[in-house]
């Protein structure tokens, strides 16, 4: 596992599909789960957002 | 003390005495005992390491001549690191640095040390030269001589291999006063470099912990770098260098001190990414991170530029930057503006966070 | 760092701020209860309170395992190492809790007691090794997400035969918990809170998954909405539970959709499940008996179970009476409210739970948002 150039070992007993280049979270030693990078990208465009029914109901700018 | 004969030829001198096995040997109760095997060890370890005019003189204490129109300032550090190795140092470099600049951000020179070892039965004899061969390598450095010493033993399992203690005697000219009392609202806070270097390059040793980094401690003799400051800004206020506790520590304690409070711009504190992503792992925050090659100073406004530049036209102040200022507050807390955007205390350590760094 | 940095942008926090200011309806109050200890700390550490509007409140659960671990347990854990010469392994945080006689795992340990902080379990199992004459516990902490860790050590302390070995299982759940908070009959001493919304935890919820949360929002009306842990993640969190009530809606949502599905990780559940089952009852450090809301371990597993090992019986013992701890973790007091908050009890020296763990709300106010109690004079 690398962190900003930290390199550490960690169990990936329980996220056992995790490959090279994955990006996992990891708590007490171990990964217990994976990130999805897609939804990484979705879930920042959205911070801030209006929701999708207020963008419909405003007047365009 | 015994006086070796190296002559050549074959009849061995009655008195020979055989040289340390530094490369097998180790401490044992008998070098602590004040005997032949306890001088043996003074003579080759330490004053073959440390030699001096001082120490040739072989007794129990230096005398020393103190420039006319100084005061003196002396310090002292203990140092009970463990892993006593690790990268970018040691404990005995360490025990220099320490000591060379708490002299040193009293605004002095430092001039003499003295050492003082606590031996574990059982120490490898090869670690202690690496130790002592450091120590008097960082002593060159920093232009101090190592003046007296003692060496006591311990039992096997009261000693942690080896505790040093240093003490350091300097000199400051009348009309300096640099002093953690004496920041004032309005001053600025300057920091030397990036932080928690040293920090996460001992805890990258600890057990259990082992990750990989090209992190290394920043163990530095300051002395230099304050001179130059000096110089350049006799005015400067406080100095001081942000060891156990980190910079967080170190600017409560000169909050307290000096009866004010601060704030501090959390972008304008260098860290390293790797200190950074290594803080996260381990759930650290920086600013309580331990340092021993940095220190803060506190100038008044109009000087910070002139001592800003100081800093950073030395090797050791090359990353220098405004981090902060003084401000009134009755209750001398030190807050901080967030990269986040929110605002929030810095306060005191609570209980321990990383056993025994410094 | 990846996944990390972009999560702490204050510009976007700038926006969601913004938003929240436009969105909250002036006309009335928001309470959202979080119960993880990450939020709790990203919510101090970075000021979050700051930047939303003054009618959203946020209230502190009990989302700090160390904080909701009763005087008798740990007890127990120092019973241990100082009557039966046991090696005692334990994660930080649980060192400081305060316990009965004046004793905490780390003042046991300046007495004579081996007990030794651990980051991880498998570094007790390592202990366990290296120490073969000796008995060696591991006192387990934790909601969901530390449990599977555990599992795992128990499994593989099985596979590789090793005599010297247990676990002191103090593992809870947090879904149990906030049913207790809702519906506690104990509701009347405390008062009760009104709670408009939860995040939900974000380690947990990785491993659990967003599953378990749909019948909070539908028995109780009340919306979930499961967080990362960064800040910009609680603060959109934030938004969309404002959103919500605003909306009259109750549902789960999932703001953590990059690590967070509705199953949840099967493979760590699976293990969980295959070396702990349910305690019908487990007290809470403020809460009380707590029913189904805790683990320990199946008999098929028993050698490694301490408390059979060493016959160790639980004995509950009364929190001190001026702490607030239990009304503090339910959401009814603020740590201000508490008569000895930051004066008999500080960080150096906790008296109840809330204050030994940065997660702890106590502590994380006396941290980082003190300052705003006390009004300062800038320069």
């Amino acid at each position: 596992m690398n962190l900003g150039g930290i390199r550490k070992d960690v169990s990936i007993e329980l996220v056992p599909e995790a490959q090279v280049g994955d990006y996992v979270i990891v708590h007490v030693g171990h990964a217990i789960g994976m990130i999805d990078p897609e939804e990484a990208e979705r879930t920042l465009a959205l911070f801030g957002e209006m929701s999708a029914a207020m963008a419909a109901a405003e007047p365009a700018p | 003390m015994n006086v070796r004969d190296d002559s050549k030829g074959g009849t061995v001198r009655a008195g020979y005495v055989r040289p340390l096995d530094i490369r097998n040997g180790r401490i044992d109760m008998g070098h602590g005992a004040g005997g032949r095997a306890a001088a043996q060890l003074i003579e080759e370890i330490f004053l073959a390491a440390f030699d001096n005019p001082f120490l040739r003189q072989g007794n129990d204490g230096a005398s020393l001549a103190i420039p006319q129109g100084s005061r003196l300032v002396m310090a002292t550090d203990a140092h009970v690191i463990s892993p006593l190795f690790f990268p970018g140092g040691d404990i005995g470099a360490l025990s220099v640095h320490g000591t060379v600049n708490d002299v040193a951000m009293m605004g002095a020179t430092p001039l003499w040390l003295s050492a003082s070892f606590i031996l574990e039965e059982g120490f490898p004899l090869a670690d202690l030269k690496r130790i002592v061969q450091s120590m008097a390598a960082a002593a060159r450095e920093a232009g101090v001589a190592v003046v007296t010493g003692d060496t006591k033993v311990v039992e096997q399992g009261k000693g942690d291999g080896v505790f040093i203690s240093t003490t350091g005697v300097g000199v400051v000219p009348h009309g300096i006063d640099v002093s953690g009392a004496n920041a004032r609202p309005g001053d600025v806070i300057l920091l030397s470099g990036t932080v928690g270097d040293h920090g996460v390059a001992v805890l990258s040793q600890r057990e259990s912990l082992e990750f990989e980094t090209t992190i290394v401690s920043d163990t530095a003799a300051l002395n230099g770098l304050v001179a130059d400051m000096l110089a350049v800004c006799p005015a400067i206020r406080t100095l001081r260098d942000p060891t156990r506790g980190g910079v967080a520590t170190t600017l409560n304690e000169i909050a307290r001190q000096s009866g004010v409070g601060m704030l501090l711009d959390e972008a304008a504190i260098p860290v390293k990414p790797e200190v950074d992503a290594a803080c996260e792992l381990l759930g650290l925050d920086p600013l309580y991170v331990a340092n021993e090659g940095k220190l803060i100073a506190i100038v008044p406004a109009e000087h910070a530029d002139a001592a800003l530049a100081a800093m950073r036209a030395h090797p050791y102040g090359a990353d220098a930057v405004r981090i902060g200022v003084v401000q009134e507050d009755a209750h001398h807390f030190v807050q901080m503006n967030t990269r986040f955007g929110g605002r929030r205390v810095v306060d005191w350590l609570s209980g321990e966070q990383l056993p025994r760094i410094c | 760092m990846k996944y990390i940095d972009e999560f702490r942008d204050g510009e976007v926090a700038r926006k969601i701020a913004d938003r929240l200011a436009i969105e909250a309806r002036g006309d009335r109050q928001y309470s959202f209860m979080e119960f993880c200890g990450g939020h709790t700390h990203a919510i101090s550490r970075y000021g979050v309170r700051e930047l939303l509007p003054v009618n959203v409140r946020m209230i502190h659960g009990p989302g700090c395992p160390v904080c909701v671990l009763p005087i008798g347990r740990v007890d127990m854990a120092i019973k241990l190492a100082l009557e039966h010469e046991v090696i005692v392994c334990t994660y930080g945080d649980t060192m400081r809790v305060p316990a009965s006689d004046s004793l905490s795992l780390t003042k046991a340990k300046a007495r004579g007691g081996d007990i030794r902080m651990v980051y991880s379990a498998a570094d007790a199992l390592t202990v366990a090794r290296d120490n073969p004459e000796r008995q060696v516990v591991f006192f387990a902490i934790g909601f969901e997400t530390t449990t599977p860790p555990t599992a795992l050590a128990i499994l593989r302390a099985q596979r590789e035969g090793l005599k010297n070995f247990s676990v002191l299982c103090c593992h809870v759940l947090t879904p149990s918990a906030i049913t207790h908070i809702l519906e506690s009959p104990e509701v009347r001493q405390y008062g009760t809170v009104p709670i408009d919304g939860f995040i939900g935890p974000a380690h947990v919820s990785i491993v659990i998954g967003s599953g378990p949360y749909e019948h909070f929002a539908e028995e109780y009306r009340k919306p979930v909405v499961i967080a990362g842990f960064e800040p910009l993640d609680v603060m959109q969190a934030i938004l969309m539970l404002v959103r919500q009530v605003n909306d009259g809606r109750a549902h789960v949502e999932n703001e953590f959709t990059r690590a967070v599905d509705r199953d949840g990780n099967l493979a760590a559940q699976q293990k969980v499940s295959e070396v702990f089952e349910l305690r019908p009852s487990f007290e809470w450090r403020g809460l009380g008996e707590v029913p189904y809301s805790a683990l320990k371990i199946r008999p098929a597993f028993a050698e490694f179970d301490a408390e059979r090992r060493f016959g160790l019986g639980y004995r509950p013992v009364a929190d001190n009476k001026a702490c607030e701890c239990g009304a503090i973790l339910r959401g009814v007091k603020q740590p201000t409210d508490c008569r000895i908050f930051g004066t008999v009890c500080t960080p150096e020296n906790p008296v109840g739970s809330c204050m030994v763990s940065s997660e702890g709300a106590c502590a994380a106010h006396y941290a980082y948002g003190r300052f705003k109690d006390i009004p300062v004079v800038t320069a």
